[in-house]
C-alpha cells in the first residue's frame, strides 16, 4: 500500500557496517540474546500497527541491565539508532524499526524482583507483563491499576514508555500516577535509579518526564510500581441508549453531579454488534449506544452508586439497564470490551484513533467523527473511555485496497485534528509514535515542539533513541542541533 | 520576601518581555507568586524580582468537565472558593505554608504548582504533579511555551508539565496552569487509634492501607504533638489516624469494618465530619510545628516502614520532635537547635533512600546547608542540562534549588 508516513533516511554507511557490528554485538551479549537471521527479524519487523513494516538491523535480547548498558554505550559510540521494544503491541508503530538500526527487546528481562506489601509497592523488570503484576499479588488483596486492553501481552516497560492507560484509570489513574521509581539506561549506558519507595523526590520530576516519552530518553529496566488494596467487589452495570448523543450527555451527567464511578466504557452499534459476535457478554442488541459503568466496593456502597446513576440515566431516557449477576457474566461484559480491537480485526482491517476531548465535547466530537466517515464512504466503529474523554474510533478498512487504506489514514488524521480542535489531543494513552507524528504542529506552536526537542536532547545529544518518532522529521534542523551541541558541552564542563 | 524592586507584569506578553530582557542582559530574576514560601529554598543572588500575583483569574471552569484553568498568580483562596460553590476541591489538598514559616500574603495556584505542594491525601490520590495538565510558561529565553492540555488523558509529546510541577520557578515562570479537580466527598469520618508507639502505629497504618475500605489519609501523631492538632480535642495519649472519605452510606460501612481491625490494636474512637475535617487541615499545614519559632524543620520522605526507625534512630544522637504523615512515608522533623543535616541523610541513605528538605531555618543556615537533598552526580548533571535548554543564561531564580540549577 502507499504510505503516507515517511521514516528518516536510513543511513547508508550503518547498513555497510552490518558484518562488523554484528560481530561487536555478539561480544557484549550471549549468542541466544543476539538475532541477526532475517528470517527470525521478520516478527520484529513492525508493531500493531501493522500498516508499516521496517526490518531492523538486529535484534538484542538482554538478559540484564548490564547488557543493555553495553550495547546502549555501543550504538552511541557508533551512531547506530536503537528501537527499544517491549510486547511490540504498539498501536501507533512507537516499536517499528528502521534499516539501519539495532532493537534493544526487554522480553527476557522478566522477572518480578520484589513485593513489598508494607510499603504497597512492587518492584520489576521491564519485561514483566502488566498482567502478571496484579496476578502476582491478588492472593494477598492488592492489584496493579492501569490494565491497558493489551494487558495479558504488553509489558511494563512499554506502559512506561506510552504512559498507558485502560479502563479504570478514571479512578486510579495512569501508569505516571502508579509509577514510583525506575532503574534507566541513558544514551551513553550510565545507568540511573530515579525515584522508588519514597515518594516525590525534589529537583526535576524526571520520573515524569520519562514516562510517556516513547523510549526516546532512555531505555528503562526495572520499575517500581505502587500497589493498591483490592476493592471488595466490583460490579459493571449496562445501560442502553436510544442514540450516541443522549449516551454522552449521560456520561456528562453522572460526573457532573459529582460521582466518579471506576470505568465508564462506551461503544456505539457497530462496536457493540462486533463485540458480542465475539464475546457472547450479554450486550442488548437493541440499542444504539452501549455504557459499561463500574462501580466498587462493599454491596452496600455499590447499591448506594448505583441508585444515583440508574436515576440519572432514566432522566436521560435510557432504554435498556443490565446489571451483572455474577463474577462470571462481570468478567464476560469486560472480556467483551476488552477484546473490542481483536475483534474488529477479525472482521476488518481497521485504524484505531485516540485523541481525548473535553467531556462536554464528546457529542459534538461523535457527531462530526460520523460525517468525516461519512464523507470518505468508510465504516467506524466506536469504543472508548468516555469517563475521561479518551475516544478510540476504529476506521474499517480493507488494507488490499490501496484507495481504501489511504482514504482510512485520511479520515483518522481528520478525526484526531477534529480532537485538537475541539479542546482536546491526538493522543491520550497510545502515544504518538510514527502515526501521529505529522500532526503535532496542530497541537503544537514551533516554539512548543522545539522546547520538546531541546528537553529530549539533554537526554540523547545524536537522537539516536527511536529517531523516527514523536517529532516531525522536517522540522528537526537547527533547534534539536544546536541544543545537543550545548548538550555535550555542557555534559563535559559539568564533568 | 525579597527586599528587590518587584516588577508586576500584568499580561503574559509582558513576562515574556521582562525574561527577554533578563536573559539579554545576563541578570538573575527571583521569581515570586505571592511570596508566602519565599523563606523556603536557598537564599538567591538575584537583580531584580518579577511576581505573577497581577496575572489573576479563572480563565476556564465547567465543573462537568473536572477540569479549571487558571492564571498563575490567582489566589489559591479565590480557586477553592469557585470550587467550593461547585462542591468541587483540589484532591491534593496543598499545604499552606503560612503556619509553620509564620509567612504572610496569598499563595497563588502557580506557586502551589512550581512548588509541588501536596498534602495528606497524596497517599490516595497523587500530587499537585499529578493533577496539573497543562500550562503555558515564559522559558528563560523569553519565548511562550505550551504543554499538555485541558485533557485529563494526554500523551502527546514529552510530558513538560510534570517537569514544571516542583522546578521551583527554574525552567520557566509559569504564566496559566490547568489543573483536574473533582467532587468534595459527600462526607469523611476518622477514625483514631489511640496510645500505639511509633511503630505500632506504622504496622497498623500499613494494615490499614491493605483493607479494601480506600484510606485517603494515614498519619501519625505522637503523645508530644497531640495537644496541637484539633483544638486539643483528641485524648488519650498517641493517635493514630485513619480518614475515610465518600458516600455517607459508603462511608459508614467502612468506617464499621476498620473500627472493627484497629480495635484489636488500641482504643478507637470515630470523629465526625467537622473535627475529623480541622484535624486532616492542621496536619496538612504541620500545625504541631507551626510555633512562630525558628527552630529546623524537616520535611523527610522514605519508605512509609522506614519513618518511624528513623527518627528512633535520630533520637539516640540529637534532640528531636517529630510526626508522620502518607501512611509514616512523610516525616516532619522539628530539631531542637542545629539542623544535623548529615546526620539526617545519613540515616535516610542507612534506610534504603530517601530524601530530606530543610523547610524551615533561618537565612544563614539555609545558605550554609543543602535545604534540597543533592542528587547523585548523573542525575545532577542531568538537571543542569534540562536546566540549560529552558534557560541557557542562567536568569531564573539560580541557585534556590541547587547550584548550576
Amino acid at each position: 500500500m502507499s504510505e503516507l508516513i515517511a521514516f528518516l533516511e536510513p543511513d547508508r554507511s550503518v547498513i555497510d557496517r552490518r558484518p562488523a557490528i554484528v560481530a561487536d554485538l555478539a561480544q557484549l551479549l550471549p549468542e541466544a540474546c543476539l538475532i541477526t537471521e532475517e528470517r527470525e527479524l521478520v516478527p520484529f519487523d513492525t508493531d500493531a500497527f501493522v500498516s508499516y513494516r521496517r526490518m531492523p538491523l538486529a535484534v538484542v535480547l538482554p538478559e540484564t541491565t548490564a547488557q543493555v548498558a553495553a550495547v546502549m554505550r555501543y550504538c552511541n559510540d557508533n551512531a547506530i539508532p536503537v528501537i527499544p521494544r517491549g510486547a511490540g503491541t504498539s498501536l501507533s508503530g512507537g516499536a517499528i524499526p528502521q534499516e539501519d538500526a539495532v532493537v534493544i527487546g526487554v522480553s527476557k528481562l522478566n522477572q518480578i524482583l520484589e513485593v513489598d506489601f508494607p510499603n504497597r509497592a512492587a518492584v520489576v523488570q521491564a519485561g514483566v507483563t502488566n498482567i502478571s503484576i496484579s496476578q502476582a499479588v491478588d492472593g494477598d488483596g492488592f492489584f496493579y491499576a492501569p490494565d491497558p486492553s493489551s494487558q495479558l501481552a504488553c509489558t511494563i516497560g512499554g506502559n512506561i514508555g506510552m504512559n498507558s492507560g485502560g479502563a479504570h484509570c478514571l479512578k486510579y489513574g495512569v501508569t505516571t500516577n502508579n509509577l514510583l521509581g525506575v532503574k534507566m539506561v541513558m544514551f551513553d549506558g550510565s545507568i540511573v535509579d530515579i525515584g522508588g519507595k519514597a515518594l516525590d523526590a525534589p529537583g526535576y520530576d524526571l520520573l515524569g518526564l520519562i514516562c510517556g516519552s516513547e523510549g526516546q530518553l532512555g531505555i528503562v529496566t526495572e520499575a517500581t510500581v505502587r500497589l493498591i488494596a483490592k476493592p471488595e467487589g466490583a460490579r459493571p452495570v449496562l445501560f442502553g441508549f436510544e442514540s450516541s448523543v443522549t449516551a454522552g450527555a449521560c456520561v456528562t451527567d453522572i460526573i457532573g453531579t459529582g460521582i466518579i464511578p471506576v470505568a465508564i466504557e462506551f461503544m456505539d452499534k457497530p462496536a457493540i454488534e462486533i463485540c458480542e459476535a465475539f464475546a457472547n457478554a450479554g450486550y442488548p442488541m437493541d440499542v444504539e449506544a452501549l455504557l459499561i459503568v463500574e462501580v466498587e466496593g462493599s454491596d452496600a456502597e455499590m447499591d448506594a452508586m448505583l441508585e444515583r446513576i440508574i436515576e440519572i440515566a432514566r432522566r436521560h431516557g435510557v432504554k435498556t439497564i443490565k446489571e451483572s449477576q455474577s463474577a462470571t457474566e462481570a468478567a464476560l461484559i469486560w472480556k467483551g470490551r476488552k477484546s473490542a480491537f481483536g475483534a474488529t480485526g477479525r472482521i476488518a482491517d481497521y485504524i484505531c484513533m485516540d485523541g481525548t476531548v473535553p467531556l462536554g465535547q464528546l457529542s459534538h466530537v461523535l457527531e462530526k467523527t460520523s460525517e468525516i466517515i461519512d464523507h470518505y464512504g468508510l465504516r467506524v466503529a466506536n469504543v472508548f473511555h468516555a469517563g475521561d474523554g479518551n475516544m478510540h474510533p476504529l476506521i474499517l478498512f480493507d488494507a488490499n485496497n490501496p484507495d481504501e487504506s489511504l482514504k482510512a489514514e485520511m479520515a483518522g488524521n481528520d478525526i484526531l485534528k477534529l480532537c485538537v480542535d475541539a479542546g482536546g489531543c491526538l493522543t491520550g494513552e497510545h502515544g504518538v509514535g510514527i502515526e501521529k507524528r505529522d500532526l503535532m504542529r496542530h497541537q503544537y506552536s514551533d516554539a512548543d515542539l522545539a522546547q520538546q526537542m531541546r528537553v529530549r536532547a539533554a537526554f540523547d545529544p545524536q537522537w539516536i533513541l527511536n529517531p523516527s518518532k514523536v517529532f516531525p522529521l522536517d522540522g528537526r534542523n537547527g533547534s534539536y542541533e544546536d541544543a545537543a551541541v550545548a548538550s555535550k558541552d555542557h555534559g563535559k564542563s559539568a564533568a | 520576601m525579597s527586599d528587590l524592586a518587584v516588577q508586576y507584569p500584568e499580561t503574559e506578553d509582558d513576562v515574556a518581555r521582562l525574561i527577554a530582557s533578563a536573559h539579554a542582559d545576563g541578570s538573575p530574576v527571583e521569581i515570586l507568586g505571592g511570596g508566602t514560601k519565599s523563606a523556603l529554598g536557598k537564599p538567591l543572588q538575584a537583580a531584580s524580582a518579577l511576581s505573577v500575583a497581577k496575572l489573576t483569574g479563572i480563565t476556564n471552569y465547567d465543573p462537568s468537565e473536572l477540569v479549571m484553568a487558571a492564571r498563575a498568580g490567582t489566589p489559591l483562596a479565590e480557586i477553592e472558593a469557585a470550587l467550593a460553590a461547585n462542591n468541587q476541591m483540589l484532591t491534593f489538598e496543598p499545604m499552606d505554608y503560612r503556619p509553620l514559616l509564620a509567612a504572610e500574603g496569598e499563595p497563588t495556584i502557580g506557586g502551589v504548582f512550581a512548588g509541588n505542594i501536596s498534602g495528606p491525601r497524596r497517599i490516595s490520590a497523587g500530587a499537585a504533579r499529578d493533577n496539573l495538565l497543562g500550562v503555558r510558561l515564559v522559558n528563560g529565553s523569553g519565548e511562550i511555551v505550551k504543554s499538555g492540555g485541558r485533557v485529563m488523558k494526554n500523551v502527546t509529546g514529552l510530558d513538560l508539565v510534570k517537569l514544571m510541577a516542583g522546578s521551583w520557578g527554574t525552567l520557566g515562570v509559569l504564566c496559566e496552569v490547568i489543573f483536574k479537580v473533582l467532587p468534595r466527598p459527600e462526607t469523611e469520618a476518622t477514625i483514631v487509634v489511640s496510645g500505639l508507639n511509633d511503630a505500632e502505629a506504622a504496622e497498623a497504618m500499613a494494615a490499614a492501607l491493605a483493607m479494601s475500605v480506600e484510606v485517603s489519609g494515614a498519619a501519625h501523631l505522637p503523645e508530644s504533638v497531640i495537644h496541637t492538632v484539633a483544638d486539643g480535642e483528641i485524648k488519650g495519649g498517641s493517635a493514630t489516624v485513619l480518614r475515610l472519605e465518600g458516600l455517607a452510606p459508603s462511608v459508614e460501612v467502612r468506617t464499621g469494618k476498620l473500627e472493627a481491625e484497629m480495635g484489636r490494636r488500641g482504643t478507637v474512637t470515630v470523629l465526625d465530619a467537622q473535627t475529623s475535617n480541622g484535624l486532616w487541615r492542621d496536619i496538612r499545614d504541620v500545625k504541631p510545628f507551626a510555633d512562630g519559632g525558628s527552630r529546623p524543620v524537616w520535611r523527610v520522605s522514605v519508605a512509609p516502614s522506614a519513618g518511624h526507625q528513623l527518627v528512633a534512630a535520630l533520637r539516640l544522637k540529637t534532640g528531636v520532635d517529630a510526626f508522620y504523615d502518607w501512611q509514616g512515608g512523610l516525616v516532619w522533623l522539628r530539631m531542637e537547635a542545629d539542623p544535623d543535616a548529615a546526620l539526617v541523610r545519613q540515616y535516610i541513605k542507612a534506610l534504603g533512600g530517601g530524601h530530606a528538605t530543610l523547610v524551615r531555618a533561618d537565612a544563614a543556615t539555609r545558605a550554609a546547608t543543602d535545604v534540597f537533598e543533592p542528587q547523585p552526580p548523573v542525575l545532577a548533571a542531568l538537571s543542569r542540562r534540562i536546566k540549560q535548554q529552558f534557560d541557557p543564561g542562567g536568569v531564573l531564580n539560580p541557585g534556590r534549588v541547587w547550584a548550576g540549577i
